[in-house]
């Protein structure tokens, strides 16, 4: 089985969401966490729901990343749990310095929501190892801080590391400016840590899980987790 | 203590009149309360006398709309209207204007639309599961054009998207009539259940009244009273009067209330929207058939030595106040705390029939409920029935060059542009229900954890109601239902947002009036009634008024969101039928305007029965399977419909050759209405026109999908990315310009 929790912000949006498509692609019932508890409950995965934490207040992620429960959630994330953080959850994962790097405002000044198309560098994590290297999914994005920014040291150790999870990309998987949707370097949509066990990513794939919803390339990073949980059971 | 002898300044005439009561209506308020009222007093019955909270000049207009069927839960005069889904369902929505503050200042008046809109439908108990706009902005080359659109779209996405309900569809014109006033209607739905549904009426005495929320500051003080007025050429001092909105604190206030109403607390509850405090408490006193005593003592407040005329008037936004149980007081605080929401016992209903406000130990205002709410002056302003143009005939109108390259030139305007530079800045798929997202016929959002959906449009096409009030009223009402109809769905009610200029003169009341005869003819025919409205006048400035905007919100019922359609062709060979009289009708098109320089001629007519059988027969068609991709036609006419659903899908049209009587511009460019375009298989082309025949109703083959451009016999084909690009770059380009 897997057991997932969902950590709650004052703010979150996009946590009933993540529940839902957890429930519906694994069948396992998810297990919501409140910020200001001490303790996540033993958990195969956390999730940091996309949303708006804090209202955005002071800086996308910094309030959440000084949320009770985080303290728990950092400790159990450097003890092997896996730990992903959607959108918003992205930005709290690098403001708590489990990730590098800083989610900037988009290039527009605009918030953006549509789908785009990212080509999957690393197959191997926790988190995807249910797609192929260098696959090409349709996910939406939905943001107005989404431009990922780290020092050049840090980003070629981010790809010499093979921690460049997903990058956006065109139809045909090349890595264009013109698919960029919002500024990040390298055209980056997530990356994980060292173990490959913390993904932060700025897609929704629990926006696209289901046909009536216009798409299931989603499914497949949800399904990732079950199968890595139930693989190394 | 008598309320007139402390703390204000001698009521003079100036201070009535600067109060924007009559002199009239100033000697109505001392017969009531038989003594000069202190300064509260009197700024408690200016808001609520006010047009915006009174609606003293359309009231017995508004009376005369359908609003009950067999599907009303509730129809106008709570704070939303709702509707039957089935299955214990329910559907909650509104359209509100929040026009005046936008222009003054457009981010915040738009974001604080959209925040009170929101109220208004989890006040009843409904989870808010989508929103709407429908904005109108002023001429594209207007200097103030486009910071207005900057800021009005970055509002409704700054507030919208941070409370995580998706924006699911709009609607946005650009007219010179709106320079100087430009309208933002908000438009929020909600799902409740329909034995789980809040109202405003306090019945019972004694009980606790609980202010929840944000704490008071001085802002938006007397905005209901600005939205009365017109503008001039100091209207932009008046920008302390617009709200400062707060889209976190809404979300947390939503599920703090939502939390509430699942415990059995709650008497009543009602959010403070426009005049704050002072209508809320009023509204469900006088609902409720008691008296309310209030002390402002206990409100809390964001700034220091605050009057009581600030308290009660202040419209800071992201307050609740609600009557709970008799000693349910410390459950609710546990939530309201849990949230971080301010959480004060401010008063309590009494059996006195009075609202009596006290602050520091001082009665500031004292006056019986019921003549705030119900003896407000109500006005038969005088009116005129407007002279409807003649109709003009198509051959009046110059035929283009090429019909192609005339089409390219209207699809790529302030007109017909796509206006996706607007919709992707607003989140449309958060809360995961989101079945067909902006850009279609219609909106849809599953009724979550069902296979249920719900439909939402919202239309109206100013330049035929300047046209023909009656017509033109009558179309945005019948246009909303027939894009209802276009996704496989049952109409079943609409709100109303009806946005004109100043009432005190007679041809703005006559269009006034003949609106509403238009939109109640149309509402009895297509049993599609009024459920929630809101009317915005005095959109004027220095005496030029807007063109008569009434926006119409519609909603319907999808039993299964997999038997839908939407407008994107998805496969070659499939068979383009136009069902629908096709009349040619050029008057007040957007073709006219481009050939002819001008808007001229009566707007095109609507045949309510022939609407009826054709909306039947293409919702048959849906669900039984039998369309792959549908349009309806309206702004640009028959080609401007094909092209948008070659453009959704990516694929070419062949467009076959018009052989009847009609000039040629006037069969792909007329606004004729009562018509869709449908997508076949070509296999079952010839039995959807002969069930078209079976109901009198016209149809036609007009062209064949495949291929990646529109081809016209006798004209170069128009590709398709040309045409794309075209479409897509007037809006981003005019918003980029320096």
């Amino acid at each position: 089985m897997l057991r997932a929790s969902v950590i709650v912000f004052p703010g979150s949006n996009c946590d009933r969401d993540i529940k839902v498509a957890l429930e519906n692609v694994t069948g396992f019932p998810v297990t919501m966490v409140w910020h200001g508890d001490a303790n996540v409950p033993v958990s195969d995965v956390i999730v940091l729901p996309g949303g708006f934490s804090y209202g955005d207040y002071l800086r996308c992620g910094a309030m959440a990343a000084h949320s009770p429960i985080m303290r728990d959630v950092v400790a159990k994330a450097k003890a092997g749990t896996p730990v992903i953080g959607i959108c918003n959850g992205f930005q709290v994962l690098c403001e708590s310095g489990l990730l590098p790097g800083v989610l900037m405002r988009n290039a527009s000044l605009k918030f953006i929501c549509r789908d785009v198309l990212l080509k999957v560098d690393n197959a191997e994590t926790f988190f995807t190892k249910c797609h192929l290297k260098d696959q090409v999914i349709r996910l939406p994005v939905a943001h107005a801080e989404g431009n990922y920014f780290a020092d050049t040291a840090t980003l070629d150790q981010l790809v010499d590391e093979n921690r460049v999870v997903m990058r956006y990309c065109d139809a045909e998987g090349n890595v264009t400016e013109a698919a960029n949707p919002n500024g990040s370097q390298r055209n980056i949509a997530g990356i994980c840590d060292k173990t490959g066990r913390v993904l932060g990513l700025m897609p929704h794939p629990e926006r696209l899980f289901e046909l009536a919803l216009g798409g299931s390339d989603g499914r497949r990073i949800l399904e990732s987790m079950l199968l890595s949980v139930l693989e190394a059971a | 203590m008598d309320a007139k002898t402390q703390t204000t300044p001698e009521i003079t005439p100036e201070i009535v009149a600067e109060h924007g009561l009559t002199s009239g209506e100033y000697q109505r308020l001392l017969k009531i309360l038989e003594r000069e009222p202190s300064l509260t007093e009197l700024g408690i019955f200016s808001v609520m006398w006010s047009e915006h909270c009174s609606y003293k000049s359309s009231r017995v207009w508004l009376k005369t709309l359908p609003t009950s069927g067999p599907q009303v839960i509730q129809g106008p005069g709570e704070n939303a209207g709702i509707v039957d889904l089935g299955d214990g369902d329910a559907c909650v929505f509104k359209m509100e204007s929040h026009n005046h503050p936008s222009y003054i200042e457009p981010y915040q008046g738009a974001a604080t639309g959209v925040g009170g809109i929101m109220r208004d439908v989890f006040t009843m108990g409904a989870r808010p599961v989508a929103n709407l706009n429908a904005l109108r902005f002023g001429d594209p080359a207007h200097p103030k054009t486009r910071h207005l659109v900057s800021g009005v779209v970055a509002g409704i996405g700054g507030y919208g998207n941070c409370v995580g309900v998706p924006t699911v569809g709009g609607e946005t014109n650009f007219d010179a009539g709106y320079n100087n006033n430009i309208l933002v209607n908000a438009m929020c739905v909600g799902l409740a259940r329909t034995d789980k549904i809040f109202y405003s009426a306090a019945k019972g005495v004694g009980l606790p009244i609980v202010y929840v929320g944000s704490k008071t500051g001085r802002d938006g003080i007397h905005g209901a009273t600005m939205a009365s007025a017109e503008f001039d050429e100091k209207s932009d001092e008046k920008r302390p009067t617009v709200q400062v909105g707060d889209p976190f604190t809404e979300k947390l206030l939503i599920e703090a209330c939502l939390e509430l109403m699942d415990k059995d607390v709650i008497v009543a509850i009602q959010d403070m929207g426009a005049a704050g405090l002072t209508s809320s408490s009023c509204e469900m006193a006088d609902k409720g058939g008691v008296g309310i005593a209030l002390d402002l003592d206990r409100v809390p407040q964001r700034e220091t030595n605050m009057t009581s005329y600030e308290m009660m008037l202040s419209e800071s936004q992201e307050r609740m106040l609600i009557v709970l149980k008799l000693g349910s007081e410390a459950e609710a605080e546990a939530i309201f705390k849990k949230w971080e929401l301010d959480f004060a016992v401010v008063g309590a209903t009494t059996d006195t029939g009075r609202m009596v406000v006290t602050h520091q130990g001082r009665i500031e205002a004292d006056i019986p409920v019921t003549t705030l709410a119900n003896s407000a002056p109500v006005y038969e302003r005088p009116w005129f029935p407007l002279a409807v143009p003649k109709m003009i005939l198509p051959e009046w109108v110059p035929a283009p060059e090429t019909i192609l390259g005339t089409l390219k030139t209207m699809m790529a305007g302030p007109a017909l542009c796509s206006r996706r530079w607007i919709w992707e800045q607003y989140d449309h798929m958060v809360m995961g229900d989101t079945v067909q997202r902006p850009g279609g016929n219609a909106g849809i959002v599953r009724v979550h954890g069902t296979s249920k959906g719900i439909a939402l449009t919202c239309d109206v096409t100013p330049r035929y109601v300047a046209a023909d009030p009656i017509m033109g009223a009558k179309q945005a009402v019948v246009e909303t239902w027939r894009n209802l109809i276009a996704v496989g769905a049952d109409p079943l009610a609409i709100t109303d947002n009806l946005n004109f200029a100043n009432p005190e003169r007679p041809e703005v009341m006559g269009q006034f009036v003949g609106a509403i005869k238009g939109i109640a003819e149309a509402c009895n025919a297509l049993d599609y009634p009024v459920v929630s409205g809101n009317v915005s006048l005095y959109n004027e400035t220095k005496g030029a008024g807007i063109p008569p905007t009434p926006a119409i919100g519609g909603v319907g019922v999808i039993p299964d969101v997999a038997a839908t359609a939407d407008i994107a062709l998805n496969r070659e060979g499939d068979l383009l039928i136009v069902l629908g009289r096709e009349r040619g009708h050029l008057g007040q098109s957007l073709y006219q305007e481009i050939a002819a320089g001008k808007l001229e001629g009566a707007p095109p007519p609507i045949d309510l029965a022939d609407e009826i059988k054709a909306g039947r027969l293409v919702r048959a068609l849906i669900r039984e399977g039998n369309v792959s991709a549908i349009h309806d036609t309206s702004d640009g006419g028959l080609l401007v419909a094909i092209a948008e659903m070659a453009l959704a899908g990516n694929f070419g049209v062949e467009l076959f050759p018009y052989e009847g009587k009609l000039p040629g511009h006037a069969v792909w460019f007329g606004e004729d209405q009562g018509r869709y375009v449908l997508c076949v298989d070509s296999m079952r082309a010839e039995e959807v026109l002969d069930r078209a025949r079976l109901l009198a109703l016209q149809a036609r083959i007009i062209g064949r999908t495949g291929g990646n451009a529109l081809m016209l016999k006798g004209e170069d084909p128009l590709p398709l990315d040309d045409l794309r690009v075209a479409h897509e770059a007037w809006l981003p380009d005019f918003m980029a310009a320096p």
